[in-house]
């Protein structure tokens, strides 16, 4: 028998070329992504996206069309959904109405025959770090939805899975109850040492948990890193746009001494490196790294300038919080450390920022998504 | 004092209607208690002699185990059939369920002596007729229309997500099954059991063309008893009857109710 005492450490995930097609559509198409043991992985995406389809793949709800899973080693693709020993939360939490907290609970010990005595133990130390101990003969109709989110958090980690899967577990409940129980998930991560993989299509949600987040677009993964690579260094226009604020500058560009110069209204604006690969490029700009001046002339030495006209301007307490519109209808965000003066909206300004800041993308036609 | 009157009618008319509904039965049950010989309403004196009867005369008391052995074993076939059936159409979704529901419902809508008449001819040529198998085959097929809607209301309700659930906490599609899905359609599957049973009990079209001396079933020994003589041991087996269906319908509800606030 398992001893159910010792922490079970993470399993690594290996996904390899692993496409899944009904019928013609492709809602995976040759996915690679190597998931560290003991690592908060979180898949991001729009709806469609595919990251709920892998989720499906990696815990055997549906099989896939082609490529291979691996986990810590071992092929799973013809090991069946109750053998693969990975615990899943659902967003529709998926409770058995008929049975009673710690029932639900004792559910996955019992099919894997665990004597009573220990089964309980299990139980009640599983409960107890959800903070559910009293509630264990309630039944889960009886519970509000972030009880029930945890009762089911509980059910899928009391067997010590290698492997714990979420999918959006925290989408049905309001702002202040995700936040509470974001904390615990991570705290619950640190304490089982499993591999989290996270579905979610809140980018900070991702960012908060995650040691590192796949984005996914249209059955592929755009880009695996940190969220702070994902945001400082995005690969696509998608990612870039999905991760964070940003504003986006099209237009025309030519290349000047290794380095990508645009025109925009007619003035010249850089980046600090050239342009990789052929097409349309733009410049993604993030709102802590461009400054808004009334004057022209206060905007920093070698620093890119637009003019346009203020159509926001939101005093933050730490800070201020700009939207300049320049001719031709494209909207810059800014955001400050505190102004000496707050600009009024209507206002002429300067837009500024460094051409080391301009992130320098292939146009993907992405719109922004929000 | 306007609105008086038509509360008046309206609890007139009520009461008239459920008076009418019962009517037969009220008839029955003081018959069943009647001194005279013959079946007459409305009865005069007061006696136990029909009931008796009912149970101390070999063929009313053989006919009874007959149609109990049958209801009971139909009950529990088409219960079992009845419910793989709806199991098997809400697996298949689309139009192919929707051809096989009709298909397994056609027994209700079938007139009774077109199937009775039908079933007869088959029977001569096996030699079902009068058998216990015979009885068994013929009451499932016509009990199997009731599991197959009341299990299927059921499943139609039930979320099939919990069995996905089941089985990524360790549960083979067997023991999830028994574990999930069977304890959360129970309600469908019992309501279909009662439905099973009180089919056959009560089924006197085919059991007519199919009996025989050796095995008769109740409802057709109450048939045959009436338009021979008037013996009144029929009043005494259908207030039985309307007192045992009561019972058994009085504690479905009870203990559906029961369960229904349990939740």
């Amino acid at each position: 028998m398992k001893d159910f005492a010792t922490k079970a450490k993470g399993a690594a995930i290996d996904i390899k070329g692993v496409s899944k097609h009904y019928g013609r559509f492709k809602a995976l198409d040759d996915v690679d992504l190597q998931i560290q043991p003991g690592e908060f992985m979180s898949f991001l995406g729009p709806s469609g996206s595919g990251k709920t389809t892998t989720l499906n793949l990696i815990a055997g709800f549906t099989d896939l069309t082609r490529g291979e899973i691996r986990l810590d080693e071992r092929s799973i693709g013809n090991t069946p959904a109750h053998k693969r020993n990975i615990g899943v939360v659902f967003q529709h939490y998926a409770l058995f109405p008929h049975m009673t907290v710690a029932k639900n609970v004792a559910y996955p010990l019992q099919q894997r025959r665990v004597p009573k005595p220990a089964r309980e133990a299990a139980v009640r130390e599983t409960l107890a770090k959800v903070q559910l101990q009293d509630f264990a003969h309630r039944y889960p109709s009886e519970l509000s939805g972030g009880q029930q989110q945890r009762v089911a958090l509980a059910r899928a980690m009391v067997f010590d899975p290698s492997v714990l899967l979420m999918d959006e577990p925290l989408g049905a409940l309001d702002k202040k109850l995700r936040e509470f129980l974001q904390l615990e998930i991570k705290r619950i991560h640190r304490e089982l040492g499993s591999t989290f993989v996270y579905v979610t299509h809140d980018q900070e949600e991702a960012l908060v948990l995650s040691d590192r987040i796949a984005v996914f677009n249209k059955g592929k993964i755009e880009q695996v890193g940190t969220g702070m690579e994902l945001y400082t260094k995005p690969r696509t226009l998608f990612v870039g746009q999905f991760i964070g604020e940003s504003s986006v500058l099209r237009g025309a560009h030519v290349e000047d001494g290794g380095a990508a110069v645009f025109t925009i209204n007619g003035t010249p604006v850089r980046a600090a490196r050239p342009a990789a690969g052929e097409g349309a490029h733009v410049i993604l700009l993030r709102p802590e790294t461009v400054s808004v001046h009334g004057a022209a002339s206060d905007a920093p030495e070698g620093a890119n300038r637009l003019t346009g006209t203020v159509t926001e301007a939101l005093y933050l307490g730490s800070g201020v919080k700009y939207e300049v519109t320049i001719p031709g209808g494209t909207v810059i965000s800014a955001r400050m450390a505190n102004a000496e003066r707050l600009l009024t909206i209507g206002e002429e300004a300067t837009v500024a920022w460094q051409p080391q800041d301009s992130i320098l993308l292939a146009d993907d036609g992405s719109a922004a998504q929000m | 004092m306007r609105r008086i009157l038509p509360r008046i009618l309206l609890g007139t008319i009520c009461v008239l209607i459920a008076l009418w509904l019962v009517a037969p039965t009220l008839v029955v049950v003081p018959m069943s208690f009647a001194e005279q010989k013959s079946l007459v309403f409305p009865p005069s004196g007061f006696s136990l002699q029909w009931y008796e009867n009912f149970f101390t005369n070999k063929q009313w008391y053989g006919s009874l185990i007959v149609s109990l052995k049958v209801a009971l074993i139909v009950a529990l076939l088409a219960t079992v059939l009845g419910t793989l059936a709806a199991i098997g159409i809400e697996r298949a979704k689309g139009r192919s369920a929707g051809i096989l529901r009709a298909i397994l419902i056609t027994p209700i809508i079938i007139p009774g002596v077109v199937m009775a008449i039908g079933i007869y001819a088959v029977y001569l040529d096996t030699r079902l007729v009068g058998t216990l198998t015979g009885y068994v085959l013929a009451h499932t097929m016509l009990a199997l229309p009731f599991v197959v809607i009341a299990v299927g209301a059921s499943l139609s309700v039930f979320d099939a997500r919990l069995e996905t659930a089941a089985a990524s906490l360790g549960a083979s599609r067997l023991s999830a099954f028994f574990t999930v899905t069977l304890p959360l359609i129970l309600p469908g599957i019992l309501s279909g059991m009662l439905f099973a049973f009180v089919t056959s009990f009560d089924e006197v079209i085919v059991s007519l063309f199919i009996t025989s001396p050796q095995a008769t079933t109740l409802p057709v020994r109450i048939f045959a008893s009436i338009t021979r003589d008037s013996d009144p041991t029929v009043a005494a087996v259908g207030s039985l009857t309307f007192l045992a269906t009561t019972i058994i319908i009085g504690a479905g509800l009870l203990v559906g109710t029961r369960r229904g606030r349990s939740k």
